[in-house]
């Protein structure tokens, strides 16, 4: 229950890349906020957030891709996105995307301040305190950046990770830097971004761990997809998977079965 | 130029949507601007008493530079001697032509050569007096006067500012705060200085002494009775 | 070499594959350590926070004022006999800098660091013009030993190793009878101090930049370490303050807000070593002093900023954290941004300056991630400038093809959920059956930029919405 004391009718956005790519991370969502007592509905009119738009310079068809979002998300006590980056990019970046349009501001705003990241959402609003899970394995974090800078991400995943049975949290050194996917500039500039990836398997390998968990996909697949091109012997997950004890239902991200 | 200044102020006044500020908000502003208002002083500015001496002495380490503490101006000449021997440097000062100074009782120290005025290229130890220490960072504050020439603390290679607990403040505002009742207008120069120059500008790596002086070297005359006892 | 006189910006891709090449540059730019420093400053000082938010407030106040205050401090100024010299474009500025150093037959000109003298390429202009130019800061003499351009706004030379430094000295100093090849920083700063100290001596005017202009008083304010300003301004008969508009605080206690945040958020100091209040020349009982003072306030599209989106770049105390702790500056050094400003405030700055047709690949050279903004002291939304840079690109059809090609063809589906599910469905699939072997794919059309050097994992084989409509949920 919510801090309401009702059951909460979660509308759940799976996002674009974990539709696509790793459909796992959206059913353990589905079933963490189960589990916190929510109602999750999945709106089948969803696409995407619009960031890639977005964030190319291209306002016309972000705001055409966002107000899809918002008819598709209206009338839902929370809406809850597995990702950071695409919850920071409803909550924090529709109102400004919208600021010229005083008509949608209401309805903007108004799904802005029930949008939020899944972990965060499980222990600051749901009041989560443990799942019930198990990982044997030692895991380090990388907190990605605008889950970490833009949504408050950082305690949270560290909180419910620390009550899972059988599983070691190492902390990854330099996990607030960006692991250089940045959405189109990892395309835009792979020489870079290249860089930035290199060093963050570096870091992560120091650790030690033999997996590495984070919150956003996107993220995710530049570091899994660095890890088996370099021959870093390190599995990465979303922490959703862990947390809802689904690892076990599909290989790690980039790994065959 | 008139005509650049013109352009200028009307590209902001039009960039702002506006005309020239009205006469209401000039009143408000010139009121701003001589209300001398603080903004948010941390805790660390606003120390008074003993802990400000404390604090003062303790951040002046901080900043690389060395102090000595004594408890009168009869102390200063020996403060500064020991000093010197210390760091193996000759006993001849180039000392700023500051009355305040010349209530050190320097004829105690017959061996140690003094020089008054303005400093010479050659000089290797500049002697000053703060107009006033702050205690937030150890920095001292030194302002430019017929008596007190702001090139002697950049010259020489090694520079000593004798200090008095009175002359102690918490913060910056306190400083600024004091410089006004001093004197009717800014001096032509007001220096800051926290600690001896520095350079990281190879490869990051610090060295004392880039073009100001590479030795900074605190004498605080710890007699103030309103700090309570040392 | 001036970079404003020969920008290189449209060519950043480029410069930034070979600044990644380039071992030495990589060598050098490992040293960069400012991020800790400042990390262990700002834990020193509980009220941090609150500055920031007081700065930025003060800072704000300032610009909607801009125009009284600039009036107001060259009223004080000209009461403490100093002068201004109002310019709009650097070739203005060069003049009256120049016209100053004629008055008064200089031969030779000591200058602090300063980067607006960068921008307009002051160097060779004098030098062009029988002015000797003598760089004081000791990053910035390196760098102009070697011909070479700042590669960071507070430590120019951050892209040179000491071996490199040791054999510019070498060459550069035997004019001076040096001919011994140095190994340590301490004999090369010994060295550089010794030769400059007869330049300090011998200069006809000082040049300095200007951190900040007090509309109270009427003054201006440098920040340093080596105290090489100080020397700049106080040995020459002349000293000349190039500044502009933005700098300017209203008062001494608001300038003292933001200096508390100043040499935390550069260097991680407490305070910085010399901070230095001037006001007018010398006064006439002073033993020493400029004997003339001169501000060359430099506009150079500022103010035209002012009332857009990218007025609060205007707050900008040009502290360089968002470069220390950019992880895209810190893979490839100042240089690769190709004009003046580089790392995040350079690119937010640049395209303004120097149009976006010539400098749109650096607000799109970021990954929002953030970390700039969340570490600038003045609380600049670096992020949100840069996209709105890329907003321009869009809007003047000046972003690569291929990116709006596939940008296009992205929204269209986008927009059209059924069309998008199809499309999904069948990617799904066929990615999925094709690297169903190794989790992953090593080559991917259309994506060579993602496998040039990764893997791209391969999808589970159907989409959610998939799985979700079988399960007969809603
Ligand atoms: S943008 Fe902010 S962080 Fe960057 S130099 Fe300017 S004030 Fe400093």
């Amino acid at each position: 229950m919510d801090n309401t004391g009702k059951r909460p009718r979660v509308g759940l956005f799976v996002t674009c890349l974990v539709d696509l790519i790793r459909p796992t991370v959206g059913f353990a969502a589905v079933k963490l906020l189960e589990d916190a007592g929510c109602i999750v509905e999945v709106p089948a009119a969803q696409v995407c957030c619009g960031q890639p738009a977005y964030n190319s310079g291209d306002r016309a068809d972000a705001r055409d891709v966002a107000r899809a979002v918002i008819e598709a998300f209206e009338g839902f006590d929370y809406v809850v996105a597995p990702s950071g980056s695409c919850a920071g990019m409803i909550r924090l970046h529709y109102p400004e995307l919208f600021a010229e349009d005083a008509a949608m501001m209401p309805r903007v705003h108004h799904l802005a301040n029930r949008t939020h990241e899944l972990v965060s959402f499980l222990v600051d609003v749901m009041g989560v305190k443990f799942v019930a899970a198990r990982y044997d394995g030692t895991i380090t974090y990388h907190d990605s950046c605008s889950g970490l800078r833009e949504m408050g991400v950082k305690a949270q995943p560290r909180a419910l990770l620390g009550t899972v049975a059988g599983l070691t949290i190492k902390e990854l050194p330099g996990a607030e830097t960006c692991c250089g996917f940045g959405g189109t500039f990892c395309v835009k500039y792979p020489e870079i971004s290249n860089r930035m990836v290199g060093d963050k398997a570096k870091d992560v390998a120091g650790t030690g761990a033999d997996t590495l968990l984070a919150g956003d996909l996107g993220c995710l697949m530049n570091m899994a997809g660095k890890f088996t091109r370099d021959g870093v012997d390190v599995k990465v997950r979303h922490v959703a998977e862990v947390l809802a004890d689904m690892a076990g239902d599909v290989p790690p991200i980039g790994r065959a079965k | 130029m008139t005509e650049a200044r013109a352009q200028i102020l009307t590209s902001i006044r039009l960039a702002l949507g506006r005309g020239v500020v009205d006469a209401a908000t000039q009143q408000e502003l010139r009121a701003r601007l001589n209300g001398h208002r603080r903004n948010l002083v941390p805790a660390r500015g606003q120390v008074t008493g003993r802990q400000k001496v404390e604090d003062f002495a303790r951040m002046v380490e901080f900043s690389l530079a060395s102090i000595a503490r004594v408890r009168s101006v009869d102390e200063v000449p020996a403060a500064v001697t020991d000093y010197l021997k210390q760091q193996n440097l000759p006993a001849e000062i180039r000392m700023a032509p500051d009355k305040r100074l010349d209530a050190i009782p320097w004829g105690r120290t017959p061996l140690l050569k003094i020089a008054r005025g303005m400093p010479d290229p050659k000089d290797e130890v500049g002697l000053s007096g703060a107009f006033a220490g702050i205690a937030e960072t150890g920095t001292l504050m030194l302002v430019s006067g017929p008596d007190t020439p702001s090139t002697l603390n950049f010259l020489p290679e090694t520079h000593v500012v004798v200090v008095r607990a009175s002359e102690l403040v918490g913060g910056y505002e306190d400083a600024w705060t004091k410089l006004r009742a001093a004197m009717p207008s800014m001096p032509r120069t007001v220096n800051f200085i926290t600690g001896p120059s520095r350079s990281g500008d190879i490869e990051q790596t610090l060295q004392l002494g880039a073009h100001g002086p590479r030795r900074l070297h605190v004498v605080l005359i710890d007699d103030d009775p309103q700090a309570g006892p040392a | 070499m001036s970079l404003a006189l020969h920008p290189t910006s449209k060519a950043f891709k480029a410069n930034a594959r070979a600044a990644l090449k380039n071992e030495t540059l990589q060598r050098a730019m490992g040293h960069l350590g400012f991020a800790q420093k400042r990390l262990e400053a700002v834990g020193r000082l509980p009220e941090f926070e609150a500055l920031r938010d007081q700065a930025r407030d003060i800072k704000n106040h300032t610009l909607q004022h801009l125009d009284f205050y600039l009036e107001h401090y060259e009223e004080k100024l000209r009461q403490s006999g100093g002068e201004v010299h109002w310019c709009r474009t650097p070739e203005e500025a060069r003049q009256a800098i120049l016209s100053i150093c004629r008055s008064v037959g200089a031969r030779t000109i000591t200058k602090g660091k300063t980067m607006v003298a960068e921008e307009i390429a002051l160097n060779p202009f004098l030098e062009a013009n029988g002015v000797a130019p003598v760089e004081t800061d000791l990053g910035e003499y390196i760098i102009q030993l070697r011909d070479e351009p700042p590669s960071h706004i507070i430590a120019p030379a951050i892209h040179v190793t000491k071996e490199q430094v040791a054999d510019t000295f070498l060459e550069k100093h035997a004019a001076y009878g040096k001919t011994k090849l140095l190994s340590e920083p301490r004999e090369m700063l010994e060295e550089a101090r010794g030769i400059l100290r007869e330049k300090f001596l011998g200069a006809d005017v000082g040049l300095t930049g200007a951190n900040f202009l007090i509309a109270e008083t009427g003054s201006s304010i440098i920040v340093t370490n080596e105290g090489n300003g100080d020397l700049t301004q106080l040995l020459p008969r002349v000293h000349i303050v190039l500044a502009t508009p933005e700098k300017m605080v209203p008062t001494l206690e608001d300038v003292s807000t933001i200096l508390r945040l100043l040499a935390r958020s550069a260097t991680g100091q407490e305070f910085s070593v010399y901070t230095t209040v001037s006001t007018g020349p010398k006064r006439p009982q002073d033993i020493d002093g400029p004997e003339q003072y001169h501000v060359v306030i430099l506009d150079n599209g500022r103010t035209a900023m002012l009332g857009t989106a990218f007025q609060d770049m205007l707050r900008c105390i040009r502290c360089s954290a968002c470069l220390n702790h950019c992880p895209v500056y810190n893979a490839i050094g100042g240089h690769a941004y190709g004009w003046v400003y580089p790392g995040p405030m350079g690119s937010v700055l640049t395209p303004g300056l120097i149009g976006v047709d010539q400098a749109g690949a650096l607000p799109n050279a970021s990954t929002f991630c953030g970390k700039c903004e969340s570490v600038c002291p003045m609380k600049i939304p670096l992020p949100g400038m840069m996209r709105h840079w890329r907003e321009r690109e869009y809007e003047q059809r000046l972003s690569p093809p291929a990116q709006r090609w596939g940008l296009a063809a992205w929204a269209f589906a986008a927009k059209r959920p059924r069309l998008y599910r199809l499309l999904t469905g069948l990617a799904a699939r066929v990615l999925g059956l094709w690297g169903r072997r190794h989790g992953n794919m090593h080559n991917l059309p259309l994506a060579g930029g993602w496998t040039q050097f990764r893997d791209f994992p391969a999808p589970e084989g159907k989409t959610f919405h998939q799985l979700w409509s079988e399960r007969g949920q809603r």
